[in-house]
């Protein structure tokens, strides 16, 4: 570099010029943040949120006490107790999800025979005490009839790749 | 006062586990002179999870989860690692394609990972902008992540024998809001018309110019060169003793990159250059990041060429290791048998050990499998590289300022999940 060319660029701040040009540009320049409540980004069909367990269009629940998804979660955050029911079919008396020890890597929804258990694409929720950290059954059978529009439209969108 | 001042020299001081510099968990006991570092002594150990010993309780795939959270800005190569060394236990080969999808998603999660850690070395040494730009890119290969593994981070992805599922043909869009109009949604959404290969071919063509912005920002910069130039010397020996590897080693002048010294999955079939630093100094291993980036960007673009034109299977057909797809397990006995033990007992890895290696982003990433012929391993370790570079920063760091020694951790690129465990 000649010693004019590098008398210019020292005390000229040409390279620093260059750089609040760049960050000048996009001080005009339409932003590309989310205003997240109101907007929110893309979720794939694939998501993994929280859990729900979902019943056949006839109001039956699906989940028959399998324990496979119990047998294949890493964390041990899911217990099952099963019992008979009175119409000789086997059921889930207790099916709790610990939340806070979930770890949301979808096991048990790939391991379910029946598509009970699943996770769904719901992001945003919160617990207001350490109890309430662990889903029962009922809260996740709420879970799944107030949401299979939307999980059974993910799972028919991505139908062809399961 | 009578009598001569006592002289106090040297002094202790604490830096971390908060403080933002630290990089997560990192506590130092710096004894300084002054403003500097006689000595400093790296704590360790504030994120130890076991991961190890709990692997050993677990059937190999149940691991694969608890991979992710080690290196969590990499998450998809220490999959990688592990998965291959179960595969090279069984003795399995997975198909073409799945190797084709670990190698881009294994550049992807480079690229991530060098962003992530641009943001915050540049951010720890006081520019704030270039933060936000390098985020603004990370956002995408997240969606990349999410497209395909349905999750943003941990992804649990990889798995022995192929991939989890195949790439979608459909990116998820954009729903309307009352916030956003018609052309702002439409323009929201331009990229994400085709599948997840435009995605990220559209991706790939947008990206090298990105680079160059950060580059504008950073490399002539005055404040950075005088932050960066000569900081933390690590000449060629001494990272080759002090065990570095990845751009820490290359930022030394020591061409070692495992892709090319001993190439896995299809990296022999790629054309990518290795770049290597000059001075072994800060400065040299910011470039050397700054050049892999590129490099993996194209990478990136070769295998979303081979993909495009090469459909097929991600998965082995071996049902004793993966299992059969969904309606074939619904209408089908044997195959649901083979779904009810796949998930319950897992699958058996014949005895014997093997260490297998792969580039991630910070270095040479290996698992060490022992397996006992049981369906859970007799012993997983795991060599992460951030370790040996932490062990380094005494070294690295001494003789330096106070500041100094946070542009070297930032440097080293250091992740508490892989260095606790």
């Amino acid at each position: 570099m000649s010693v004019i060319k590098k008398f210019v660029n020292t005390w000229g701040l040409t390279e620093l010029a260059r750089g609040l040009g760049v960050t000048g540009r996009y001080f005009f320049k339409k932003k590309f943040t989310i205003q997240y409540p109101e907007e929110k980004t893309p979720k794939s069909p694939r998501f993994r949120g929280l859990h729900a367990l979902r019943r056949y269009p006839n109001g039956e629940e699906r989940c028959i006490g399998c324990k496979l998804c119990e047998a294949v979660c890493p964390a041990l955050a899911i217990t099952i107790d099963s019992e008979e029911r009175e119409d000789g079919t086997r059921r889930t008396t207790r099916y709790d999800i610990d939340l806070f020890k979930c770890i949301y890597c979808g096991f048990c929804e790939e391991a379910c025979p029946v598509d009970s258990i699943v996770l769904t694409d719901i992001d945003e929720y919160h617990f207001e005490s350490g109890e309430t950290g662990v889903v029962t059954k009922i809260d996740l059978l709420n879970l799944g009839d107030r949401y299979e529009a939307q999980i059974a439209s993910a799972r028919q969108q991505d139908s062809a790749y399961r | 006062m009578n009598g001569p001042m006592t002289e106090i020299r040297n002094y202790t001081m604490n830096f971390g586990p908060q403080h933002p510099a630290a990089h997560g968990v990192l506590r130092v006991i710096m004894e300084m002179d002054g403003e500097v570092i006689e000595r400093l002594d790296p704590h360790i150990g504030l994120l130890h999870r076991a991961t190890e010993k709990l692997a050993e309780s677990k059937p190999y795939n149940h691991s694969i989860g608890y991979m992710d959270r080690l290196d969590y800005v990499s998450m998809m190569c220490n999959e990688h690692a592990y998965v291959l060394a179960i595969e090279s236990l069984l003795g399995v080969v997975p198909p073409i394609r799945a190797q084709y999808i670990r190698v881009m998603f294994d550049e992807i999660t480079r690229i991530r990972n060098h962003l992530m850690w641009l943001g915050a070395h540049a951010l720890d040494i006081g520019a704030m902008a270039v933060f936000l730009y390098a985020f603004r890119e990370r956002e995408d290969l997240m969606d990349c992540y999410e497209a395909v593994s349905g999750a943003r981070m941990h992804a649990t992805y990889y798995r022995p024998g192929g991939v989890y599922r195949d790439l979608p043909d459909k990116m998820p869009l954009y729903q309307r809001n009352d916030r956003e109009g018609d052309k702002g949604l439409a323009a929201r959404n331009e990229d994400r018309s085709g599948s997840l290969l435009d995605f990220i071919e559209v991706f790939t063509e947008r990206f090298p110019a990105c680079v160059d912005e950060y580059e504008t920002l950073l490399t002539d910069n005055r404040i950075w060169k005088q932050r960066t130039v000569d900081i933390g010397i690590v000449t060629p020996e001494q990272a080759l003793q002090l065990g570095f590897t990845g751009p820490m080693l290359r930022g030394s002048g020591v061409e070692w990159d495992l892709r090319k010294k001993q190439p896995y999955e299809v990296y022999d079939r790629m054309s990518f250059d290795i770049p290597v630093g000059v001075t072994g100094d800060t400065y040299d291993r910011y470039l050397v990041r700054m050049e892999e980036m590129r490099q993996s960007n194209r990478i990136v673009c070769q295998c979303v060429d081979w993909l495009r034109s090469n459909p097929g299977s991600v998965m082995l057909d071996d049902y004793k290791l993966s299992p059969p797809p969904r309606e074939e397990m619904k209408e089908d006995m044997e195959s649901l048998i083979h779904h009810f033990k796949l998930f319950t007992e897992g699958y058996s890895v014949p005895p014997g050990q093997v260490y297998s290696a792969i580039e991630a982003p910070k270095g040479e990433f290996g698992i060490f499998l022992v397996s006992d012929g049981a369906n859970k391993p007799y012993r997983v370790k795991i060599r992460a590289p951030g370790f040996p570079h932490l062990a380094a920063l005494d070294e690295m760091s001494r003789g330096h300022m106070l500041t100094d020694m946070v542009a070297i951790i930032g440097t080293q690129d250091v992740v508490f999940g892989e260095i606790d465990r």
